[in-house]
């Protein structure tokens, strides 16, 4: 059982407060520690993990902020033009622009709409988004809980999305949230299944569901060994996050705002957190698994490389986000069933084989792991888009077939028209 | 501004009901109570993405209607500013077909960008960027200023690589395909027999252009190839957008190299026409269709009735077949694709 004072945020604020004299402390906390009277253990703790909380929680809400405006910046420059730079240096304050005028909208209930669910909707939205930063090291030490089961605790979590977005589209009585339910409702049921599968590859080699072990697991990053789960991952996840090219459920474009249509002022605004929110916890679980987590080199601090990786994750979502249009709600269904799970199933094959070959590979180990899973993955990804892709593709069979130019002289008619 | 009444079963298109009228604003009421060159300004707001190809339209109509001989530097001014046009259209129908697909407005910046170029041409030729009222009965109503021709060598030398990079960018997007091959295909005969034209009819095959097939101004004068499509389908659509974007960039160097100074308007037609009793047609290739004017003249110096023949508005007849047993998604890509503009269709 790992003890809480790995976590050195937990080691530091409770050793200030408690006066106990725990052997971890001795050295630790802020003011010599011990603020606290003796005895008063358990309020110590308690207002330990309220401090913790309200410093992750703020830091996500500061980090929603950062996204929002780097989001902005960056869809401005992959579409040649500047984004926001109005408010503040290099318009750092827009998304705080954003919020103030949010809160100050008129807050719209349609009559129609089930009050309750209504108002539920949102803050159901926003609440598992927030709790899986519980269990996401920021850094070494950096973590404000190390569960035994927090890839099983994050899975669970995440899926619990799927109810909000119901809520809300019953709640408020409108069509287009009706086909948002449908939609949303089946793609994220369906992906889940690729998303849990594609990680069983890296529990069989780190042997744990802890995402600090994962990390500590890391000698290579687990991207380089396991291709095919992280693409997978990294796919299905942008799915559950109901991003480009998988926003089916808001198409703006379709079905105006999907299951926010109806929704107006904080209401609205919990909904943009909770997916901004959601977006960055992705990209931390993605990190912690797959691209090594805190590891870097000295002298450069491990919080820094987890913010760095999570930017760089951030960046090609945003990325993909700017350059493809929407797949349609039948090839996302029939891409999640026919190629994903199908993707995962090999990989779960392929990496217990090579785990019964090498039960517990070394470094040098891995690396071979590494070299047959890529060439895995290039072969199996390369044989699906052969047979699920587009049959008919006009830029690899040479640009211009599906259109002829014709110059005949087709007898004219004669001017003017009239007889 | 358009409205569909959709019944749907659960993403399937069951049936569909348009509903227009919510644009309209009596243009053709309206031009029986202005003069013959007043009306110029009414045909710019009809399809305000291409105000230089009506203004050509109705002004054809009207010489056919008076008899007025074009004066030659004014016809291939004219010519230049429709070709010019019609890119501008076409540029526009692509960047929102896209985002009908769900792109997030990257592809519609580009393409906005490069229609920006062609709206600065036409600020320095006439004045005006969108309602550019350009032409005149004779010809057109100032010759280009001296800066407008380098600056439209300019325009022809960098436009075919933004057309090259827009259709690698965009054409070779396997979502792009899977999204738009086979969806809302119609056959050349039911196209012909609802009387649709343009890009749309072309796509399925059919070689019907009005500038090839009925020439008007000097399109006799100049070569220019239509591409043809197949498949009938969005991408054929899109994709036949794209190559007459680079026939029209050939039909204006030929105009530039055609091109004689000379008057652009002759002096003999009067500031108030009136046409002797008649009628007049003349039909046009807009960039949307056949676009054509039938004015009525009863002598006096109004028209005494001005139809239209707007594209938009034929070309959405085939709306409801073209929909029914698609997607929810597809409905829109597919309304994208005939590329329609209600101010023409209401008028």
């Amino acid at each position: 059982m790992p003890s809480p004072f790995d976590s050195i945020l937990y080691k530091y604020v409770y050793c200030t407060l408690s006066s106990t004299g725990d052997a971890e402390c001795v050295g630790n906390g802020l003011f010599g520690g011990g603020l606290l009277p003796g005895g008063l253990e358990w309020l110590a703790f308690l207002l330990t993990a309220v401090i913790m909380v309200a410093a992750i929680i703020n830091g996500v809400l500061g980090g929603v902020l950062l996204m929002i405006w780097g989001e902005r910046r960056l869809l401005g420059r992959f579409q040649g033009r500047t984004g926001p730079n109005r408010w503040g240096p290099f318009g750092l304050l827009t998304p705080v622009a954003d919020a103030v005028k949010t809160m100050f909208k008129e807050d719209v209930v349609p009559t129609v709409s089930d009050r309750f669910v209504f108002t539920l909707a949102p803050i159901l939205m926003l609440f598992p988004a927030l709790l899986i930063y519980a269990v996401i090291p920021f850094g070494a030490g950096t973590w404000m809980a190390d569960i035994n089961v927090a890839l099983l605790f994050i899975i669970a979590i995440g899926g619990a999305n799927v109810l909000a977005i119901l809520a809300a589209s019953l709640g408020s009585g409108n069509r287009y949230a009706m086909f948002s339910a449908m939609r949303a409702v089946a793609m994220l049921i369906s992906y889940e299944i690729p998303l849990v599968i594609s990680l069983i590859g890296v529990l069989m080699l780190s042997g744990s569901l802890s995402l600090v072990d994962i990390v500590d697991a890391q000698t290579i990053p687990f991207f380089i060994v396991q291709p095919l789960g992280f693409f997978v991952f990294l796919i299905a996840s942008m799915a559950e996050l109901n991003r480009t090219p998988f926003d089916v459920a808001e198409a703006e474009s379709e079905i105006v705002a999907g299951y926010m249509t109806d929704y107006s002022s904080m209401k609205f605004g919990l909904f943009f957190l909770a997916e901004f929110a959601a977006t960055i916890a992705t990209s931390g679980v993605i990190t912690a698994v797959f691209l090594g987590g805190w590891h870097g080199f000295d002298p450069i601090p491990s919080q820094f490389w987890f913010v760095a990786k999570m930017v760089a994750v951030l960046t090609v979502i945003v990325w993909i986000r700017a350059s493809w249009p929407r797949l349609r709600i039948d090839q996302i269904m029939n891409f999640a069933w026919k190629a994903l799970f199908e993707l995962t199933l090999i990989n779960l094959v392929v990496s217990g084989v090579l785990l019964l070959i090498w039960p517990s590979p070394s470094t040098t180990e891995l690396w071979y792991m590494a070299g047959i899973n890529w060439v895995v993955f290039l072969v199996s990804v390369y044989i699906f888009g052969r047979v699920l892709g587009p049959k008919h593709d006009p830029v690899r069979s040479g640009n211009f077939q599906d259109v002829t130019l014709s110059n005949s002289d087709a007898p004219a008619l004669p001017a003017g028209g009239r007889d | 501004m358009f409205r569909m009444r959709v019944t749907f079963d659960g993403e399937e298109v069951v049936d569909v009901e348009p509903i227009f009228g919510y644009l309209h604003r009596g243009s053709e009421k309206l031009a029986e109570s202005r003069t013959y060159t007043q009306v110029v300004t009414l045909t710019d707001r009809m399809d305000y993405v291409s105000s230089m190809t009506n203004n050509l339209s109705y002004i054809l109509s009207v010489e056919q209607l008076a008899g007025i001989e074009p004066a030659p530097r004014g016809v291939w001014l004219r010519m230049i500013a429709a070709e010019l046009q019609r890119i501008a259209s076409h540029l526009v129908a692509a960047g929102f077909f896209f985002q009908d697909l769900g792109a997030l407005g990257t592809p519609l910046i580009l393409t906005m960008r490069e229609r920006e170029q062609i709206l600065e041409l036409f600020e320095r030729l006439c004045g005006a960027r969108i309602t550019a009222s350009y032409m005149r009965p004779g010809g057109v109503f100032m010759d280009a200023p001296e800066d407008f021709w380098p600056a439209l060598n300019r325009f022809l030398d960098d436009m075919p690589a933004h057309v090259d990079q827009f259709e690698e960018l965009v054409s070779g997007n396997e979502i792009v395909q899977a999204r738009c091959d086979g969806v809302a295909v119609v056959d050349s005969q039911t196209l012909i027999d609802a009387s649709v034209t343009g890009p749309m009819l072309r796509a399925s095959g059919v070689d019907w252009d009005l500038r090839h097939r009925q020439p008007y101004e000097y399109y006799d004068r100049v070569t220019f190839n239509r591409p043809l499509a197949t498949a009938s389908d969005n991408y054929a659509r899109f994709i036949v957008r794209i190559h007459e974007i680079r026939e029209s960039l050939g039909i204006i160097r030929q105009c530039i190299e055609q091109i004689e100074p000379g008057p652009v308007r002759p002096e003999t037609v009067p500031a108030l026409i009136r046409p002797p009793v008649g009628d007049s047609y003349v039909g046009t290739e807009c960039p949307k269709g056949e676009l054509g004017f039938y004015l009525v003249s009863d002598g006096g110096v109004a028209p005494y009735r001005c139809k239209v023949r707007a594209p938009s508005f034929i070309n959405l007849t085939l709306l409801r077949e073209m929909l029914i047993g698609d997607k929810l998604a597809d409905m829109f890509v597919t309304f994208g694709s005939i590329d329609i503009n209600m101010g023409e269709v209401d008028r």
